[in-house]
Order: C-alpha cells, then sequence, then structure tokens
C-alpha cells in the first residue's frame, strides 16, 4: 500500500502544476490536475499495477486522491489476484 | 531520436506505396468533387488502414504509436482530406474499443476494421468548439436508454459514417454515447465549400428525440469528457501533428522541384538567395516537425506523463511550420501556384485547417505555456527539497 502510494504520488508528480502536495488532497477538486491528465491516470495504474480499470471503476472517489487511488489498487488486487503478479 | 525498427519501417513503406498509387494522384480530383469516392473508402478498409488503430482481437492491425504516427504522416502527404477520415474514424474506434460493452465492441469494432462500415466522431457543435465540456447536445434517461437532442457540426466523415461517437451532457455530468446513423431521429446534412479538407466528407447532424439504448453510452456518466472523448482527442491530436507533418513534406518536395525546374532572370529560381531563404526555412521546420512528431511518438508509446504534452507541442509546432510553407510555396510558384493545375494551392488551403482542428492553436498555446510554468514549479521544488537535505 505505502509502496503503490509512493508510486503513485511519483507520477502525479512528474504532471502536478502544483508545488506540493498531500496523498489526501483532492487532485481534481482542488483543481491540481486537469481533465486531459484523467485518462493518463487511468493508463497509468493499469499499466504499473497490471490492472483492468472497467466502466464501474468510473467513480470519481477511487481517483480522487494519491490515498484514493492506492486503496483502489489494492481492491482490484485482490479481485484480480493473478493479474496482480503480472 | 531512433530510426524506425523494421516493422515500423516496413508499415511505413507499404503506406507511402498506397497513398502514391492510390491517394496522391487523385487529391485534387477528390478535393475539387468534395468527396472520397466509396471505391476507395473500401479500398482503405481491404488494405487494413481503417483497422489501422484497431486491435487484432478485432481485426485490426493495432499498430504502436510510431507506426501509426509514420501511416498518418503519409496519408497527410497525399490527402489530408483522407487522412481526416482517418482520423475520426480511428478517434471513434478508440472511444469504443476502450469504453464500449463487450456487445457494442464485438458490433462494431471487426466492421470498422474491414472498412465495411464507417465511424465519425462528434463533439463539435454550431456554437461550441474550443470549449467541448461545454457541449449543449443534451441526452436525458428514458426508459431503457438515453433520448438525445442537439445538433454537432464540422463532423469529419458524417456524410458516409454508419456510426457516430456523440458527446452530450447530462444532469449528471458529460456522457458519450456510440449512435447509429440510422437511428430514427438522426437527420446528417453535408457542409460543402470548406476552404480546406474539402473532401472530407464534413457535415451537421441533428438529433431530434433520437432514442438509444443503454447499450451505447461509452464509460459512465460523468465521465464522457475526461476519459472517453479527450482521450480520444488526444489520439486525433497526435495523427494530426503527423498529418501536417507530412503534408509540409509534400510541400517541400514539390517547392524544391519547381525551384529547380523554372528559370527566371537567366537562372533556376533556386540559385536566387530569396528563394533559397524560404527553402531553407522550410526545409527547416520540416526536420524539426519530424523530430517533435517523433518524441510525441516516444512518448505515447511509453505512456509517459510528458505524452500529452508532447503531441500538444508537436502538433502546434507542425501546423504553423506547415502554414508558413504552404504561403512560401505559393509565393515561389507564382501565378501557377494560384491555378487548378497543381495541387499547391490546395496545399496551402489544408495547411490552415491544422491551426484549427483537435485543439486549435490558441489552446495548444495556452496549455504550454501553462506547463512551462509547472515545469519551473517542479525545478524549484526539486531545489528546495535537495536543500533541505544539506547540513
Amino acid at each position: 500500500m505505502t509502496d503503490a502510494r509512493d508510486r503513485i504520488h511519483a507520477f502525479v508528480s512528474g504532471h502536478l502544476q502544483s508545488v506540493a502536495f498531500a496523498d489526501e488532497d483532492d487532485l481534481f477538486g482542488d483543481g491540481l490536475v486537469n481533465s486531459l491528465f484523467a485518462m493518463q491516470l487511468v493508463m497509468f495504474l493499469e499499466q504499473d499495477f497490471g490492472i483492468e480499470v472497467t466502466n464501474d471503476d468510473l467513480d470519481m472517489d477511487n481517483f480522487r486522491s494519491i490515498a484514493a487511488m492506492a486503496a483502489f489498487v489494492a481492491r482490484k488486487r485482490i479481485e484480480v489476484p493473478a493479474l496482480a503478479t503480472s | 531520436m531512433t530510426a524506425p525498427a523494421a516493422a515500423q519501417s516496413g508499415v511505413a513503406q507499404e503506406a507511402a506505396a498506397f497513398v502514391a498509387r492510390t491517394v496522391a494522384p487523385h487529391a485534387d480530383d477528390w478535393d475539387r468533387a468534395e468527396a472520397v469516392p466509396p471505391d476507395v473508402l473500401r479500398t482503405l478498409g481491404t488494405a487494413g488502414w481503417l483497422g489501422a488503430a484497431i486491435g487484432p482481437d478485432y481485426g485490426g492491425r493495432g499498430l504502436d504509436a510510431l507506426s501509426l504516427g509514420l501511416v498518418a504522416e503519409q496519408f497527410g502527404r497525399g490527402s489530408v482530406s483522407l487522412l481526416s477520415l482517418l482520423a475520426a474514424h480511428g478517434m471513434a474506434c478508440r472511444a469504443i474499443a476502450r469504453w464500449g460493452s463487450p456487445t457494442l465492441r464485438r458490433q462494431w469494432l471487426p466492421e470498422f476494421a474491414a472498412g465495411t462500415a464507417i465511424a465519425a466522431f462528434a463533439v463539435s457543435e454550431p456554437e461550441i468548439g474550443s470549449d467541448a465540456a461545454g457541449v449543449r447536445c443534451t441526452a436525458a434517461r428514458v426508459a431503457g436508454g438515453w433520448r438525445l437532442d442537439g445538433c454537432k457540426s464540422w463532423i469529419s466523415g458524417v456524410q458516409v459514417a454508419n456510426a457516430v461517437v456523440v458527446l452530450a451532457r447530462t444532469d449528471h455530468g458529460s456522457a458519450a454515447f456510440l449512435v447509429d446513423a440510422k437511428m430514427a431521429g438522426v437527420d446528417v446534412q453535408p457542409i460543402r465549400g470548406m476552404l480546406g479538407f474539402r473532401a472530407a466528407m464534413l457535415g451537421t447532424i441533428e438529433f431530434a428525440d433520437c432514442r438509444v439504448p443503454d447499450d451505447c453510452l461509452l464509460a459512465r456518466v460523468g465521465f464522457g469528457f475526461s476519459h472517453v472523448i479527450g482521450d480520444a482527442l488526444d489520439l486525433g491530436r497526435f495523427c494530426i501533428a503527423w498529418g501536417a507533418s507530412g503534408l509540409l513534406a509534400a510541400v517541400v518536395d514539390a517547392t524544391v522541384t519547381r525551384a529547380q525546374e523554372r528559370e527566371q532572370f537567366g537562372a533556376a529560381l533556386i540559385k536566387h538567395q530569396l528563394i533559397q531563404r524560404m527553402i531553407a526555412d522550410m526545409v527547416t521546420d520540416r526536420s524539426a516537425a519530424r523530430l517533435l512528431c517523433e518524441a510525441a511518438a516516444e512518448a505515447r508509446q511509453a505512456r509517459t506523463p510528458s505524452a500529452l504534452m508532447a503531441t500538444n507541442t508537436a502538433k502546434y509546432f507542425a501546423s504553423r511550420a506547415v502554414v508558413r510553407a504552404a504561403s512560401d510555396a505559393v509565393q515561389i510558384h507564382g501565378a501557377a501556384g494560384l491555378g487548378p493545375d497543381l495541387p499547391v494551392q490546395r496545399y496551402y488551403r489544408d495547411a490552415k485547417a491544422f491551426e484549427l482542428i483537435e485543439g486549435s492553436n490558441e489552446i495548444q498555446q495556452m496549455l504550454i505555456a501553462r506547463d512551462a510554468q509547472s515545469h519551473i514549479a517542479r525545478e524549484t521544488r526539486k531545489i528546495i527539497l535537495s536543500g533541505e537535505g544539506v547540513v
């Protein structure tokens, strides 16, 4: 989980239009990232963590913050353990 | 920047041969007729170009980013109208492949890959262009599906499209749908007399009490713009950047040939220094545009955070460069450059459209400037953080 947070944080840091942010910050609500970045975020999570983001996963609560994304990844890995090891 | 691998180079050569044989010799006729003949569209399908961006599971080629860019470049060189049709088709296919239901994917993608059906991509409206998130076309929940009302305009390929990806607004945010063009409540009207991209078969599409089933929703309500349309537009912008690079190459070839063949004041045009300056600028721009497109392809393939901005930058540069080059090309060709017998006047008209489509250049300027600001902020942060570690 901590590892996931660090990796997601590092990815978002590479894009952020702000100097600093916390893992619990609402990235979209606070305007830290824009809608253009949203799909890149989905592709990053899929590629880096070996999960598949489906239509049912499209809930802002899954992507709102670094912590939310780390928790989402953890849940997806439990759902599809085979993918999580890839 | 590394040279394309053998497979990518092979696809580029195949596209170049196809364009030289089937596209470029007829592009002026299509421009005048404001249409691409149906048999050419069928040939595009059988040759596999309509399935370039579709995965092999559905009969497509599933090209990597650089290969796709190299193909777009060749079509841009031959006919940007055809490039526009291919790009819009590819954008719609991407949206369906990524966010369509399994049923929808199985129903449409094999046909789109084979070219037995054509897809279009409808975001712009008579009153909405760059502010795509503010579309006025509405989708309202009804029993078993959605009711669409509104008008989309400037839609490439809509005159021949069998299905159209449509962005609409709902009470709970934006939503994207795939609409069968045969549905009741759909009316398509061609737009004629365009300055450029005249053969792209643009049109308006009006939805009036158009009922589409639930299954036509792509992704979920609230994610239509950010995840469906935004992602597809990024692909379209990538293809358009490469297409502008291809048109620029065609402009350079035509101009250098003309400047070598035509003599004035007892010497070939290319011997005159003022002509040399114009040619030097367009040749340099051609190289720079190509390099930016290759950088965008590399970033896109690697899915790096910089991929979006690399595509924005490539599109911005290539579109401006091709406008400058096409203007100089007409100048160097003289009256013949204005006349109907050479493609240069088409190049000039088509070039301008690149500055508007898939995100106007003013939007690109805004995004690039913001990214520059972010870059400084990131670098400043690194310095601060590294300084905190110093005793």
